[in-house]
């Protein structure tokens, strides 16, 4: 699994952040634009990009990029 | 996984009723900051909603579409063999509300009434009960009520809940006769009671405590006498569940998704089931939606959504879905030749 398109996958789901700020060391919380609906199409997108399951405490848990990245890489290779 | 096939029973007939208050979710300035609520509206999907005055309950608006409904299509009261009240807002704790509504129907005391109570997949298990109970010999008629009033179980100060809930009756007329198949498939998960729950009921007794309202992590008001919902939980296992179990339903009942002339969701918001129409890719023009206007009623949001977006348009032979999912966790499909159904516009009460 490639964090560079984890992180293009996760900035495709704003619309008025600029994809270029984001990287795997952002702290996604502290965007303007994060939202609990915006923490809603995060889960959709890891199900229909890499079908895992994200529960909430998952991303209550998590404070960067790269900390959603590193759950879904390890639910990815656990089921590979 | 219970999957159930039946032949030779369907829905005759099918009616709604919903309070005339509306409430709109552009006022909701108290609870979202006013930049956020455009974008939060388009999102869920729900601009209004309606809401059952203080002395309203979910049997009032249920025993309403009833009424409406035996009006519609002649149907003698006594002729009801069964009576089914789907409901999480019954009027008392004992007794069962369908034992009220048999009395105020007017049906006779040979009527066998029970109550229902499950999230807002309810209606499907009330449903394929229906169905059960029409199915058997001795009974010919069975009327299923399902409605919801989530307004008095929801604090107006949560964030989560309070944006998305209306309130509802309806009633669904099965009965024998000359019926296609339908084939049901329902599913339980109870290890998720904690996504979606009322706290305070015989686990925790209520107290003078159960009361008191208290600010939860993100900010929303409510009691332990309220609806709390982890929101990203519910969304993670509808979304893993639903799209999946329908296509199982399909497959095992030898059907493509361009068999389905109709694909009748519950209304829980209209992001997430945007997100099931391009996960089993079927045209939009075949999944009707009614949110926007009555938000999600629970239980109640499948047949109101029929009555209000279906009416006078089931006539003649269609091939249908039905999809819901909610609290325990719970999840369920039916897939229904249906057969002139009469469903009767929504009415208001």
């Amino acid at each position: 699994m490639d964090i560079k398109r984890f992180i293009e996958n996760f900035a495709d789901l704003f619309d008025e952040t600029d994809p270029a700020t984001i990287s795997a060391a952002t702290k996604f919380k502290e965007l303007d634009e994060w939202s609990s609906l915006v923490a809603l199409s995060v889960i959709a997108m890891v199900d229909e990009e890499y079908d895992v399951e994200f529960r909430g405490d998952d991303i209550r848990g998590s404070s960067t990029v790269e900390d959603l990245y590193k759950i879904v890489n390890n639910r990815v290779m656990s089921f590979s | 996984m219970a999957t159930i096939t039946f032949h030779g029973v369907g829905i005759k007939a099918l009616s709604a009723c919903v309070p005339p208050e509306v409430v709109y979710n552009r006022d909701l300035g108290y609870l979202i900051p006013e930049e956020e609520i455009d974008k939060t509206i388009n999102n869920i999907g729900i601009e209004q909603r309606r809401i059952a005055a203080p002395d309203v309950t979910a049997s009032d608006l249920c025993y309403k579409a009833a009424v409406q409904l035996m009006e519609d299509n002649g149907i003698d009261p006594s002729s009801i063999d069964v009576l089914l009240f789907m409901s999480q807002t019954p009027d008392y704790r004992i007794p069962a509300t369908s034992c009220l509504l048999q009395h105020r129907l007017g049906l006779p005391r040979e009527t066998m009434c029970f109550d229902i109570s499950l999230g807002c997949s309810g209606y499907l298990f009330a449903l394929s009960t229906a169905f059960a109970y029409a199915s058997m010999q001795g009974v010919n008629r069975v009327l299923l009520l399902d409605g919801e009033t989530f307004s008095k179980i929801v604090n107006r100060r949560d964030k989560v809940d309070w944006p998305l809930y209306g309130d509802a009756g309806t009633a669904t007329l099965v009965e024998k006769g000359d019926y296609g198949e339908s084939t049901f498939m329902l599913n339980t998960d109870g290890s998720g009671e904690e996504v979606l729950k009322i706290r305070a009921g015989m686990r925790h007794p209520i107290t003078p405590d159960s009361c008191v309202e208290r600010e939860w992590e993100d900010g929303s008001i409510r009691s332990d006498l309220e609806v709390f919902m982890d929101g990203m939980d519910v969304f993670n296992f509808a979304i893993s569940k639903v799209p999946k179990s329908i296509k199982q339903l399909l497959k095992e009942t030898d059907h493509t998704i361009e068999d389905v002339d109709y694909l009748i969701f519950h209304q829980a918001n209209r992001f997430m089931m945007d997100f099931f129409v391009k996960k089993l890719k079927i045209a939009p023009d075949h999944v009707p939606y009614c949110i926007n206007r009555y938000g999600n009623t629970s239980s109640a949001s499948v047949p109101l959504t029929v009555s209000s977006e279906l009416a006078g348009k089931l006539g003649g032979e269609h091939t249908a879905v039905m999809s819901a999912f909610g609290a325990g966790l719970s999840w369920g499909s039916v897939i229904m030749q249906m057969r002139d159904c009469n469903v009767s516009p929504v009415i208001e009460y």
